[in-house]
Order: C-alpha cells, then sequence, then structure tokens
C-alpha cells in the first residue's frame, strides 16, 4: 500500500486540475488566469486542465473580494471539490479586499471563510505567478495526502513581487 | 482451448492489458498533437494514467437525492462495454470456434454512448440534461451514416463474421465504406467540431458534471477505450491481410496512430458546431456518401 501512496502522491502533484470561482471580482485576474491556460504562459505541461464541474477539481482557484451574494455559493462549490482539495486566493482582493475594503456590500477577505492554502498577489497577478501559485497548492496536495487543510495553516507561496512586474 | 484463445483475447490482446496502456496513449497523443499545433508544450507523457491514478484515490463528497446504485453502475457497464469491442477487433486471426461479429462489436460500441445519455439523464442535473439531449442528438444523427457505412462493408463481402471480411483483401468498395466511418468519428469520440455534448464552455462537463473520483476515472478510461476500439475497427479492416500476423498488427497500430492524429487535427483546426449545423451536416451530406456506398454494394451484389 506505501507503494500506491506514494504514486498517488506523484499523481497528484502531476494532474492539478481547477476550478474557477468568481467572487465578485472586477474580471481582471479571472482575464489573467484564463491567460495563463493559453498557449503562451501553457500551464497544460504541468498537467493544470480547467473544468468545468467543481465535483472534478483538485484546487479551487478564486478571484474576488468575497461580495454578500457570492459567500453562499463559494461554501457550496468549496464542498463539492473532493478531497483533497486546495484552495488558491488569485489577486490583491480575496487576501485583503483590496480597493473595495470599506465596502457594505463585501464579506471578505475569502480567509474568513475558507482555508486559504495558496495567496497569489497581485491587482491582477501575472499569469506566470498564477501558474506559480497552482503548482505550489498541487506539491501541497501531494504533501497532505487527504487530509483537509487546517484553517490557521496558511502559506504564501508565491513569490513573485511587483517588482517583477515592473 | 478456443474458450482460452478468447480470454486471452479479452485479457491480454487485443484486450484489457493491451487496451488499457493504448487507450492512455491514445488520450496523452490526441492532447500532446493538439497542443503542439497551437504551438504549446502540452502535457507530459503518461499524463492521462496520472490523471486516473489521482481520481482513484479522491473521495467523491455526497450528492444530494441521487446517491443511486445506477450511477455507480453506468460507467461501469461503459468500461466493459467498451474492452469487448476492443477485445473483438479482428487484429489477430479467428482459428476456430467464435470468429467475430461486426454486429455484437457495433453494439458494443454503441453501449457507452447510451451509458452516457442514460447517465446525464440520471444525475438530475440541468448541465447533464442538457448534454444527455444533444448526445442523443448526435448519436441519432451519426448513426444512420456509421451504420450504412458499416453494413456496406458486410454486404461487399457477404458476411457479418468479423474474420471472413477481415481476412479477404480490402477493395476500393471498403475503403469509402471505412471513409463513411471516419467521418463519424469525431461525433463519436465528442472532439471538435462535434464536441456538443462535453461543451466545457457552454454547458460545465454536460452528462459527467455530477460525477467524481473514481467513476469519474472510469468515464476516462471508457473514453479511451472508445477511442481504441473505433480506430481500431478502420484500421484492422483497411490493412490488407498477409501471411506474417505482425505485419498486419504493426501495419494497423500504425494506421491507428494515423488515424489519431488526424482527428487530432480535425479537432484543433475547427471550432465547435452548433447542432442544427451537425445534424444536417450528418442528415444531409454524410448520408449522400452513405447511401452511394451501400447502394453501389447492393448492386454490385445482386450482379455478381
Amino acid at each position: 500500500m506505501k507503494v500506491f501512496d506514494r504514486l498517488l502522491c506523484a499523481c497528484r502533484r502531476r494532474s492539478p486540475w481547477i476550478f474557477h470561482m468568481n467572487s465578485g471580482s472586477c474580471n481582471g485576474c479571472d482575464i489573467e488566469l484564463i491567460a495563463a491556460l493559453t498557449p503562451r504562459y501553457d500551464a497544460e505541461q504541468l498537467g493544470v486542465l480547467l473544468q468545468g464541474s467543481p465535483r472534478h477539481a483538485d484546487i479551487l482557484c478564486v478571484t474576488g473580494p468575497v461580495t454578500q451574494t457570492a459567500v453562499n455559493a463559494i461554501h457550496t462549490v468549496y464542498d463539492q471539490v473532493c478531497d483533497p482539495k486546495a484552495v488558491v486566493a488569485i489577486g490583491s482582493c480575496p487576501a485583503s479586499t483590496n480597493v473595495f475594503i470599506d465596502s457594505r456590500v463585501l464579506v471578505g477577505p475569502l480567509e474568513k471563510h475558507l482555508p486559504v492554502d495558496v495567496f497569489v498577489p497581485g491587482c491582477p497577478p501575472r499569469p506566470d505567478a498564477i501558474v506559480r501559485g497552482i503548482a505550489a497548492a498541487a506539491s501541497l496536495l501531494a504533501e497532505r495526502r487527504g487530509l483537509p487543510a487546517p484553517l490557521a495553516e496558511v502559506r504564501q507561496a508565491s513569490e513573485t513581487t511587483e517588482e517583477e512586474r515592473s | 482451448m478456443n474458450l482460452l484463445t478468447s480470454l486471452a483475447r479479452i485479457l491480454f490482446f487485443p484486450g484489457l492489458l493491451f487496451a488499457v496502456p493504448a487507450a492512455w496513449f491514445v488520450l496523452w497523443l490526441e492532447r500532446k498533437s493538439v497542443a503542439l499545433m497551437q504551438q504549446r508544450i502540452g502535457p507530459p507523457f503518461g499524463q492521462p494514467f496520472f490523471d486516473f491514478i489521482k481520481l482513484l484515490g479522491k473521495s467523491a463528497p455526497p450528492r444530494s437525492g441521487i446517491d443511486g446504485a445506477l450511477m455507480r453502475a453506468w460507467p461501469l457497464i461503459a468500461v466493459s462495454a467498451s474492452a469487448g469491442a476492443v477485445g473483438l477487433l479482428p487484429v489477430l486471426p479467428f482459428r476456430s470456434g467464435f470468429q467475430g461479429d461486426l454486429v455484437l462489436l457495433l453494439a458494443l460500441m454503441e453501449i457507452p454512448a447510451v451509458c452516457l445519455i442514460v447517465a446525464g439523464f440520471n444525475s438530475r442535473s440541468l448541465f447533464g440534461e442538457i448534454g444527455s439531449a444533444r448526445e442523443a442528438a448526435l448519436l441519432v444523427s451519426y448513426n444512420l451514416v456509421f451504420l450504412l457505412a458499416a453494413i456496406s462493408i458486410a454486404i461487399k463481402q457477404g458476411s457479418f463474421r468479423l474474420d471472413a471480411i477481415a481476412s479477404a483483401p480490402p477493395s476500393f468498395g471498403r475503403y469509402i465504406g471505412l471513409l463513411g466511418i471516419l467521418l463519424c468519428l469525431p461525433a463519436k469520440l465528442h472532439v471538435n467540431p462535434f464536441s456538443l455534448p462535453n461543451a466545457e464552455q457552454e454547458i460545465y462537463a454536460g452528462p459527467m458534471t455530477e460525477y467524481a473520483g473514481v467513476e469519474l476515472a472510469l468515464w476516462q478510461l471508457s473514453h479511451g477505450l472508445e477511442w481504441i476500439a473505433s480506430v481500431g475497427l478502420i484500421a484492422t479492416l483497411a490493412v490488407p491481410p498477409s501471411t506474417h500476423a505482425w505485419t498486419s498488427i504493426v501495419g494497423s497500430l500504425l494506421l491507428g496512430l494515423a488515424l489519431v492524429l488526424v482527428l487530432s487535427f480535425v479537432a484543433a483546426a475547427t471550432a465547435r458546431l452548433a447542432i442544427d449545423t451537425t445534424v444536417r451536416f450528418y442528415g444531409q451530406c454524410a448520408v449522400v456518401l452513405a447511401v452511394i456506398v451501400i447502394s453501389s454494394s447492393l448492386i454490385m451484389r445482386l450482379w455478381s
């Protein structure tokens, strides 16, 4: 069984399927996430596939500052993703609600609602930073061996900084 | 002895032991060649295998209200039927006993599509139902051409026995019939321009929206086996029989790979067609070819 477990972990790292969830984003990060899958950045060489159904996915990619109308949908979608699963918060909005911080329609940041594993900072982040964030989440999945992420354990994996952008 | 050779066919070659790795290889080849045509690097070698193993290790959350045994049975039936179809392919000559049957092969090749339709309706998902309705419309439209072309091959040979068809040298009429079958393969395998039932951007995952974990892995496997069965049917019937079994096996394998590349090229070069255009293509254009093929083979049969 040990051999199969090791094979399983290797396969989890090599086959991260993502589901894209917009929680009230301005569409900037959504465009960059799609750009990460296009021929220029080609996330498929890491085995990344964008899935239509959250039940098929391993990694939930959330964009946006979490609005009141989106929060229930986020919980439903998160519950439908099969264990082991990881959450990648794409952009500054899910991390800190960004420029929308004082809005009364927001219930963010995302960390109040879901255990976020990887933050990809930027407004919007570059596609290569997103690919790196997804790869970091995939290695977390391989380490986790089926256990759900504890809420407190939040890791900052993407180290692509704003200087790199400029 | 007959039982043993039949079992060996289903379990080893061209059955499960050969077909499952071959299915993963074909799925990888399709994704990789589409990626190369789009100037991408594409998935690493063995990606469908990694996906399969990963899906085996997932624990699916319960579905609300539809936790039925039937939902679990459909992918299993689909995999068994397509594995049976691959096992029936006339790659090796049938020496004695059961000599293969084209009708049985065609029926086994239809079962995964029917399972997909029922599974979509069974899942009670809106997207599953739309996907299943599309798959049903597609099935009806391409099957007219597919069955007419297959029957024309049998009429030409005067037999439905696969052994008799495969051991006869292919004629011009058979190649036209195989061309008719090839026209139906993009629809049968859900690749562009006929990828309607699993159109991600429109209806999420279509009939498979509610599936997860092991069941989804089985659907993927069944899809790969369908590739092997349908491409293998054309490849084995198109390669002329030879005195050495291995020459025809190698010829069939090479032709099969070439067909996968052709289908991937068509998939990469085209966009998805709407359902009415698809039905019109098969019902008005491709059916003309099929009618010409079957009527010519009937006339030649009556003539001789």
